[in-house]
């Protein structure tokens, strides 16, 4: 095996295990704007499919802007 | 240095950047305060690693890159301005577009390198391709039943499993064969039908009420389906990319088939909605109780804790922004409100928090399963509004119902349940549901944004009198 592939395996190993690790804190909260996110992330590299990109950023944007706290939190 | 270098160099650090920013973004998206912060992240990142790759040296022509990024930016607009309600069928289109993408990618590189394909680029080529074709004519399956064009309840026959399972294990055997003879380019196109196929097949047994857990099983693919497009391109930054979705879409896969006691073979293999028709039958006739908006009102009232239990039925009604007054009107009372949210409640991860997001209610509001269970016994009315067999209690109690040891929302526990409901027909599992019959529980009968209407009116109706 080409020594670029076992860069690229290692690169995909631990992208797991960070992926894993930060994904895991995500409150229950803010599941749905996850996946548009993560969505939005992979579709990187094809331009084809800057849909997602534009339309994930979009929603995703939208979503987040839409959890508010409540004024007495905010005050705080 | 000669300027091509230097140019490579920047490259290859843009990417570096956008690598680090996008694990920042996920990172950033933990908690609510900082999430939008995590989003421009992202933007940037993606920002810099398009600039990063339209600088490439090797590009020839820019033409159709600008065809592609304007006609990928006039659909994606659309798919970002739609409905929260509509986001599920939203989120499941999107992968479909990826995987189409992904698809095409590796076909391309498979036919610009063939016959001579090294065999480990050829494994990497062929698992692109098999879950980007699943996944794409999957989640385009998942698309129409959520947006109701197909038919929901799940559609079974005998053989169904083995039908399926031979598909995929096919298609796995001419990847393997590929893999050795690179250079039977006729085999190629069947590794892409056959897995198209499948994906076509696989969501034919599911319904609606599994629906999370199979959209997050399908981001999951679709982030592998980019990774292994990562190896095949040599391009690190697509690995980590496919790596953080994959992993994303596992998690919340898991997450959602233990909120529903289920294993992922059950769930895609299980069609869950067949076996309980014998389950309802049996369920003798008893009695229940119901009440009239101005009893519920009134209840309402006079209560000290409410806690509210919303469903896929509220999205259905489109009752969240009744819902909302219902809110602001009981929290004018001094009545402490709290909506509990079962795991899988809705058609995807976290669908109920962004309707109810919508509806401007405070985040702090809004309550994970585990955080609210506690609390029910002290809690004087718990308003059930479109849910169903996340709130039955034979799931703890009785070991032949069908969902047996799936964790519910306990507001059996509370001192008073109300459950706005249409009619007393079984949900979507078609399971007899006990909370119904209960001594505290009054059933509220009518269209959830009707009924929910109704109660404010009552409630501002008792706000004026009282003045």
């Amino acid at each position: 095996m080409p020594s670029d592939l076992i860069t690229s395996l290692y690169v995909f190993v631990l992208a797991g295990f960070v992926g894993f690790e930060v994904i895991r804190r995500v409150s229950p909260l803010l599941h749905t704007p996850l996946m548009s996110l993560t969505n939005a992330l992979d579709a990187i590299a094809v331009v084809a499919s800057m849909s997602n990109v534009v339309g994930g950023f979009l929603i995703t944007d939208r979503m987040l802007g839409m959890f508010k706290a409540s004024k007495a939190k905010k005050r705080q | 240095m000669n300027p091509p270098m230097i140019t490579e160099h920047a490259i290859q650090a843009a990417y570096l950047a956008a690598t680090v920013l996008f694990i920042l973004s996920l990172k950033w998206l933990s908690a609510p305060a900082t999430a939008r912060r995590g989003v421009r992240c992202g933007e940037i990142g993606m920002l810099l690693a398009i600039v990063a790759t339209l600088l490439y040296h090797g590009i020839v022509d820019y033409r159709w890159i600008a065809i592609g990024l304007v006609l990928g930016s006039i659909i994606g607009v659309p798919l970002g301005l739609v409905q929260m309600t509509a986001v599920p069928q939203r989120t499941a289109l999107s992968h479909a577009f990826g995987a189409f993408s992904v698809v095409l990618v590796g076909t391309a590189e498979y036919y610009l390198r063939a016959p001579n394909v090294p065999g480990f680029t050829m494994a990497v080529l062929a698992i692109e391709v098999i879950l980007g074709s699943l996944t794409f004519t999957g989640s385009l399956m998942a698309a129409g039943k959520l947006q109701e064009v197909l038919p929901q309840r799940p559609i079974t026959y005998k053989g169904q499993n083995l039908v399926n399972l031979s598909l995929l294990a096919i298609a796995v055997i001419i990847a393997v064969v590929l893999v050795l003879h690179p250079h039977r380019m006729a085999l190629f196109p069947l590794m892409i039908i056959l897995p198209l196929a499948f994906g076509v097949m696989m969501i034919v047994p599911i319904g609606g009420a599994d629906m999370p857990t199979v959209i997050s099983l399908l981001n999951s693919y679709a982030g592998l389906s980019a990774a292994a497009m990562g190896f095949a391109l040599d391009s690190k930054l697509l690995i980590v990319a496919g790596a953080l979705d994959g992993s994303s879409g596992f998690i919340l896969s898991v997450i959602m088939s233990k909120a529903m006691n289920r294993s992922f073979t059950n769930v895609l293999f299980g069609a869950f909605g067949q076996v309980q028709a014998s389950a309802a039958a049996t369920g003798q006739a008893r009695n229940v109780r119901s009440a009239s908006p101005e009893e519920a009102a009134g209840i309402l009232a006079a209560a000290n804790s409410v806690a509210i239990i919303p469903g896929y039925g509220m999205a259905v009604a489109q009752a969240q922004h009744k819902v909302r007054e219902l809110f602001d009107a009981l929290v004018r009372r001094g009545v402490d409100v709290k909506f509990g949210i079962h795991p899988v409640a809705g058609r995807m991860p976290g669908h109920m928090n962004v309707l109810l997001a919508e509806a401007d209610i405070p985040y702090d509001r809004l309550l994970d399963m585990e955080e609210i269970n506690p609390d029910f016994p002290q809690t004087d009315v718990a308003l059930v509004i479109g849910a169903n067999d996340v709130t039955n209690p034979a799931a703890r109690t009785d070991t032949a119902s069908p969902i047996y040891g799936m964790p519910i929302m306990d507001v059996d526990k509370a001192r008073t349940v109300m459950v706005i409901k249409r009619s007393m027909s079984p949900g979507f599992a078609g399971i007899d549901n006990p909370l119904y019959s209960l001594d505290r529980t009054l059933m509220l009968f009518g269209d959830a944004k009707g009924f929910v209407g109704e109660i404010v009116k009552e409630l501002a109706g008792h706000a004026a009198a009282a003045h």
